[in-house]
């Protein structure tokens, strides 16, 4: 499904009817993604921070979905769509904190960059083992269903995971306890090195969902409105006893999967030159600038404003000091057990690794 | 009070849970309609309705994922996994979800839910039906470890487990489901978790086991009383965290421990509660600390009582230890 054509006007048939001033802070909020996301790559090039894994090229897929979303429903999400947190306005300053690990890290340093959750913003924790947060959505669904809860969940998760055992697992629950889900799955081509035609023998990931009855959607997923719309018509299903929905948002990764992997090894240029024609940031600047009066000024000046913010953020997050080292011990339980008591005082107490480094 | 075996008082703790909080419910396979293939949940659904009392589809990792996803969202879910044997396919949602949730989110979410599974062996169920997996969710931190070993217990750890805040992995003895009657309160009321028990006071050897295998145990220590060698029996009750004080108190009384357990040896429970006692009690020791365990070997059929540590494996032992 195509709602923006590709002169940038709108099919008439199938617009959702966002404002301009929607459609403008889905724009402003895609380029703001982006841009940090450029940021943190050259940080992480530089070594500043461990790793990052990053949307490019599937800005629309991610935040359409989360827009289209109320604010009272869920996000479970894989671990490309902090785009979406941001969009549901948690601080750029906590989420660069969490990148460097420091003390004001939610987190207090105890993941990996791009771990984030945040309760405030219906957002459940990433977790890096594939497809293990698609049954939790399920669950926080049949939850909200048995507490007479008007919520949904929109669950993020990518090609690979619709080979994991959790996948199937969830869409059979979701479907037999007709739980309030939408499946979002972001085909972006590739699961690391493996393209999407290697990684299944049917033909698309939709129909993998006709055999759980659960009705199922391809959609554009580099057409921000198609996103919206489909995901705007689960929400209602899901909020009408209508059951899960699934939607495979038909994407491109336009660069690695991570800050570790180099994608020149196992696609070539032309593919993902073709795909960069397809850039959802481009497509969606034609539609607002046949609506408005966007022009490459204000298009540089909202870049220019992004970068000072997350520039900003990054200059505090270095100068902060790293988590208090006993904050390694907390969280495990509610209340801390004896051994771990016993073995945070003999870690206080004990020799430290940076003691070393201190002397080297 | 009734007198009821394992099997009526868990399910006598499900019912006062179910009825006291309505954020309760239980899921699993062929627990509803059936009763469970153990009969723990009979009843269960015809009283409090299909809705609180699930009938799954066969999926561990279903069943364990969404109870996560439920006790994310303010629901308590109590699991039945059927055999403590197919509980690994759900492994990696215990292990890597329910388990970190609180830690990966600095305690902003976490995951109040309990799995219940029978387990051990005795009951001629050869190695897909037998075994005693609690080592490995000892090792994961964020999981606590319970087993009760009797009626009374079983009801009251249930219910406290059912109230925790973290995960507890609640593992039942099914060789001893309708073995053992007690008087148990019908009402509901709770046992602390982290708290062993001295079943048999004795002097001159300290004997630890849970389970099915504190019945052992105990067989034992009567045995080679007639003997003259006088055993202080300690069940366990939670695993993790342990109450390791009651046990160090009672080597520092008798300098000697026989640990009991049918879980493989090697890297088994029983290696770190020696260890424990090594660091804790080194200089009160009198004998090298003992395992009686199962063999390192997958659980076999027709030879599981030679597996498995009964008294007869257990009396030498502490045999031997009292007289070394």
């Amino acid at each position: 499904m195509h709602v923006i054509r590709d002169d940038g006007s709108l099919d008439p048939t199938l617009d959702p009817g966002l404002s301009v001033d929607q459609v403008v802070a889905l724009y402003k909020a895609m380029v703001r993604t982006r841009v940090v996301d450029d940021r943190l790559e050259k940080i992480q090039r530089q070594g500043r921070i461990a790793f990052h894994v990053g949307s490019l090229g599937e800005e629309a897929a991610i935040i359409g979905a989360a827009a289209a979303l109320r604010d009272r429903d869920w996000i479970v999400p894989c671990y490309r769509e902090v785009g979406a947190l941001l969009w549901r306005g948690y601080p750029l300053q906590q989420y660069i904190d969490h990148m460097y690990g420091n003390a004001d890290d939610p987190l207090r340093g105890r993941q990996m960059p791009d771990h984030t959750f945040s309760r405030a913003h219906r957002y459940l924790s990433v977790s890096a083992p594939i497809g293990t947060q698609i049954p939790h959505a399920v669950g926080v669904a049949m939850a909200a269903k048995k507490r007479g809860l008007d919520e949904c969940v929109g669950v993020f998760f990518g090609d690979g995971a619709t080979s994991s055992n959790d996948f199937h697992a969830a869409m059979n629950f979701a479907a037999v306890y007709e739980a309030p889900v939408l499946f979002l799955c972001r085909n972006n081509g590739y699961a690391i090195s493996l393209p999407t035609q290697r990684q299944t023998a049917t033909r698309t990931l939709a129909e993998k969902a006709a055999a759980y009855r659960i009705p199922a959607a391809r959609i554009d997923g580099n057409d921000v409105l198609a996103v919206w719309r489909a995901v705007r018509e689960g929400a209602e299903r899901a909020a009408n006893q209508g059951g899960p929905t699934f939607i495979e948002l038909i994407t491109y990764r336009l660069g690695g999967h991570s800050t570790s992997d180099d994608p020149r090894v196992y696609r070539s240029q032309e593919e993902t030159d073709s795909w960069r024609k397809l850039d959802p940031l481009l497509r969606l600047r034609k539609h607002i600038e046949q609506r408005t009066a966007w022009n490459d000024d204000l298009d540089g000046d909202w870049r220019a404003v992004c970068d000072a913010e997350v520039k900003e953020c990054v200059r505090r997050a270095e100068e902060k000091p790293p988590p208090e080292l006993g904050d390694m011990f907390g969280d495990v339980y509610a209340e801390q057990p004896w051994h771990l008591r016993e073995q945070q005082a003999q870690c206080l107490g004990g020799p430290r690794a940076s003691d070393e480094e201190d002397e080297s | 009070m009734t007198r009821m075996n394992l099997v009526q008082a868990i399910n006598s703790g499900l019912r006062g849970a179910l009825q006291q909080d309505e954020t309760v419910l239980l899921m699993g396979e062929d627990i509803g309609q059936l009763g469970g293939v153990f009969r723990v949940t009979q009843g269960l659904q015809e009283e409090f309705g299909a809705d609180r009392v699930l009938d799954t589809p066969l999926s561990e990792t279903g069943i364990l994922g969404t109870a996560i996803g439920m006790a994310l969202h303010g629901l308590r879910p109590v699991t039945e996994i059927q055999f403590a044997d197919f509980i690994y396919p759900g492994f990696d949602q215990l292990v890597s979800e329910a388990a970190k949730y609180r830690y990966r989110t600095a305690g902003e979410f976490h995951v109040p839910m309990v799995v219940r599974t029978p387990y051990g062996g005795g009951i001629r169920g050869g190695q897909y039906h037998s075994q005693s997996p609690e080592a490995l969710f000892i090792q994961t931190p964020g999981l606590k470890v319970v087993c009760p070993s009797n009626p009374y217990d079983a009801k009251g750890l249930l219910l406290e487990a059912i109230r925790d805040e973290d995960p507890v992995l609640f593992f039942e003895p099914k060789r001893v489901y309708r073995a053992v009657k007690m008087d148990v309160p019908d009402a509901p009321y709770t046992v602390p978790l982290g708290e062993a028990k001295i079943v048999r006071p004795g002097e001159q050897v300290t004997c630890v086991a849970w389970g099915a295998m504190l019945y052992e145990a105990f067989t034992a220590a009567e045995e080679v009383a007639k003997r003259g060698v006088d055993v202080e029996v300690i069940d366990l009750r939670t695993l993790w965290p342990l109450d390791v004080d009651t046990i160090v108190s009672s080597v520092e009384k008798t300098g000697r421990i026989v640990v009991v357990h049918e879980a493989p040896r090697t890297c088994g429970f029983g290696g770190e509660l020696v260890a424990l006692v090594a660091e804790r009690a080194f200089l009160r020791l009198e004998a090298p600390p003992v395992r009686v365990t199962g063999w390192d070997t997958p659980f076999p059929l027709t030879h599981e009582h030679e597996y498995l540590p009964l008294a007869h494996r257990i009396v030498p032992a502490l045999l031997e230890t009292a007289r070394y």
